[in-house]
C-alpha cells in the first residue's frame, strides 16, 4: 500500500540554530533540511539567520553564503547559477523549483524553508539521488533515430514550422522538479515515467527528422509508463522554465488515439 | 537494494504492455455519456417527489425513460469500474491485495450494472 506517514528513521527533528552575527541589518531566517547518511540521526531541520545586507538576491546565494560561513557541512548540488543546468532544483517555501532563479525576496513572508525534492532518496542534505529519473531518461532513447542514412553533403533537414514544433520542449533541462511535484511519480515511479522524462519522450516522437515514431509510442503504450498521469498539473505550475510538461503528455496521449482510428 | 540489477535494467522493468489506450477512450466516452445522461437524470428525479409509487412506476416503464436509465446504469457502472481500477493500481502496491480488489471491483461492478438493467426491465415489460 501506498504509504502515508514516515518511517521512524525519516521522521524530521528540530536541528541546531545558527543565528546572525552581531550587526546584523537585514536578516533572513532559512530552515534547511539536514541529513548525514555517516551518522545514525534522523534527519533535522537546521535554521541559518542570515543578513541580506551581505548576501545575493537569490536562495542559492543564501545557501552558499551558509556553506561559505556558517557550516561548510551543508551539501548541495549547484553548478551554472543561471537556470540553465538543474543541478540546485531543490523544494523552496513547499515548491520545487531551481535555488538560483528563486529570489529571497519573492519567498513566501515569514521563514524560508527549504528541503530536498520529495519522495526521492536522499544522498546527503539537500542532494537527491536521481540514479532512477536518468535511467527512466535513458529507457526513452533520447537521440534521432533513423533507418534513412543522412544525406552526404549536408545535415538532415527539417521546415520552420517542423523546428518550431520542438519549441517549449527542447528547454528541458532534467532538473527533476516537475516528477518530483507529480503525486503519480511518488506512488508509482518505479513504472511510471514521470513528467519530464514524457516531456522528453514526446520531444523525440515530435521531431519530424525521427523514423521510430511508432516504436517510440509502441514504448510507452502502457497502463503505468504513460496512464499513471491524471493530470494533476503540479508539473506544469511547478516547472522553473515554464514548460508544460502536461501538455505533451496529453499529445502522446491524443496521437495514440489517433493512430488507432 | 538494486540486487546486482543495473539502473537502466530497473527502469526498463517488464517493458510496455502495449495497452491503455483503449481504458483511456471508454473512461472518457463514458464521462461524456454521464454527463448527457445524467441531465436528464436530474430531471428525472425532480419529477418523482410529486409522484405515488404507481405513479414513479409509471415513469419509468415510459420507453424512452426505460431506456436512459438502463444506460444510466450502465454507463455508471462502467465508469466507476475504470476509475476504482485505476485507484488500485495507483494506491495498492501488494500483488495479493491488488489482484483480490480488481477482481472484487470488476464483479461487484459488473453485479450492480446487471441487477439494475434487469430491475428497469421488469418495471419496462411491467412484470
Amino acid at each position: 500500500m501506498a504509504e502515508f506517514s514516515l518511517p521512524k528513521n525519516s521522521r524530521i527533528q528540530p536541528g541546531k540554530h545558527y543565528p546572525a552575527k552581531e550587526g546584523a541589518k537585514r536578516t533572513r531566517t532559512f530552515h534547511i533540511y539536514r541529513w548525514d547518511p555517516d551518522t545514525s540521526d534522523n534527519p533535522r531541520m537546521d535554521t541559518y539567520e542570515v543578513d541580506l545586507a551581505s548576501c545575493g538576491p537569490m536562495v542559492l546565494d543564501a545557501l552558499l553564503k551558509i556553506k561559505n560561513e556558517v557550516d561548510p557541512t551543508l551539501t548541495l548540488r549547484r553548478s551554472c547559477r543561471e537556470g540553465i543546468c538543474g543541478s540546485c532544483a531543490m523544494n523552496i517555501d513547499g515548491t520545487n523549483t531551481l535555488a538560483c532563479i528563486c529570489a529571497i525576496e519573492d519567498c513566501k513572508a515569514g521563514d524560508v524553508k527549504i528541503h530536498p525534492l520529495p519522495h526521492m532518496p536522499v544522498v546527503k542534505d539537500l542532494v537527491p539521488d536521481l540514479t532512477h529519473f536518468y535511467a527512466q531518461h535513458a529507457s526513452i532513447k533520447p537521440w534521432l533515430q533513423t533507418t534513412t542514412p543522412p544525406p552526404p553533403d549536408r545535415e538532415r533537414l527539417q521546415s520552420k514550422q517542423d523546428r518550431a514544433k520542438l519549441d517549449g520542449l527542447y528547454e528541458c533541462i532534467l532538473c527533476a522538479c516537475c516528477s518530483t511535484a507529480c503525486p503519480s511519480y511518488w506512488w508509482n515511479a518505479d513504472r511510471y515515467l514521470g513528467p519530464a522524462i514524457l516531456l522528453q519522450a514526446y520531444r523525440w516522437i515530435v521531431d519530424s527528422r525521427d523514423e521510430a515514431t511508432g516504436e517510440r509510442l509502441d514504448a510507452l503504450e502502457d497502463p503505468f509508463k504513460l496512464y499513471r498521469c491524471h493530470t494533476i498539473m503540479n508539473c506544469t505550475r511547478t516547472c522553473p522554465k515554464g514548460l508544460n510538461p502536461a501538455k505533451a503528455i496529453a499529445e502522446i496521449k491524443k496521437l495514440l488515439v489517433e493512430r488507432r482510428s | 537494494m538494486s540486487q546486482f540489477r543495473t539502473p537502466r535494467k530497473i527502469a526498463l522493468g517488464l517493458g510496455s504492455a502495449r495497452h491503455g489506450v483503449h481504458h483511456f477512450l471508454v473512461q472518457r466516452i463514458t464521462a461524456i455519456a454521464l454527463l448527457l445522461l445524467g441531465l436528464w437524470f436530474v430531471w428525472f428525479v425532480l419529477r418523482l417527489p410529486g409522484l405515488d409509487h404507481a405513479g414513479a412506476h409509471a415513469l419509468l416503464a415510459e420507453p424512452c425513460n426505460a431506456l436512459l436509465m438502463g444506460l444510466f446504469v450502465v454507463a455508471a457502472f462502467w465508469h466507476a469500474q475504470l476509475g476504482l481500477q485505476v485507484v488500485v493500481e495507483d494506491y495498492v502496491h501488494t500483488h495479493g491485495w491488488q489482484l483480490v480488489l480488481q477482481v472484487g471491483i470488476r464483479l461487484l461492478c459488473f453485479l450492480g450494472a446487471a441487477a439494475g438493467v434487469l430491475a428497469v426491465l421488469r418495471i419496462a415489460l411491467g412484470r
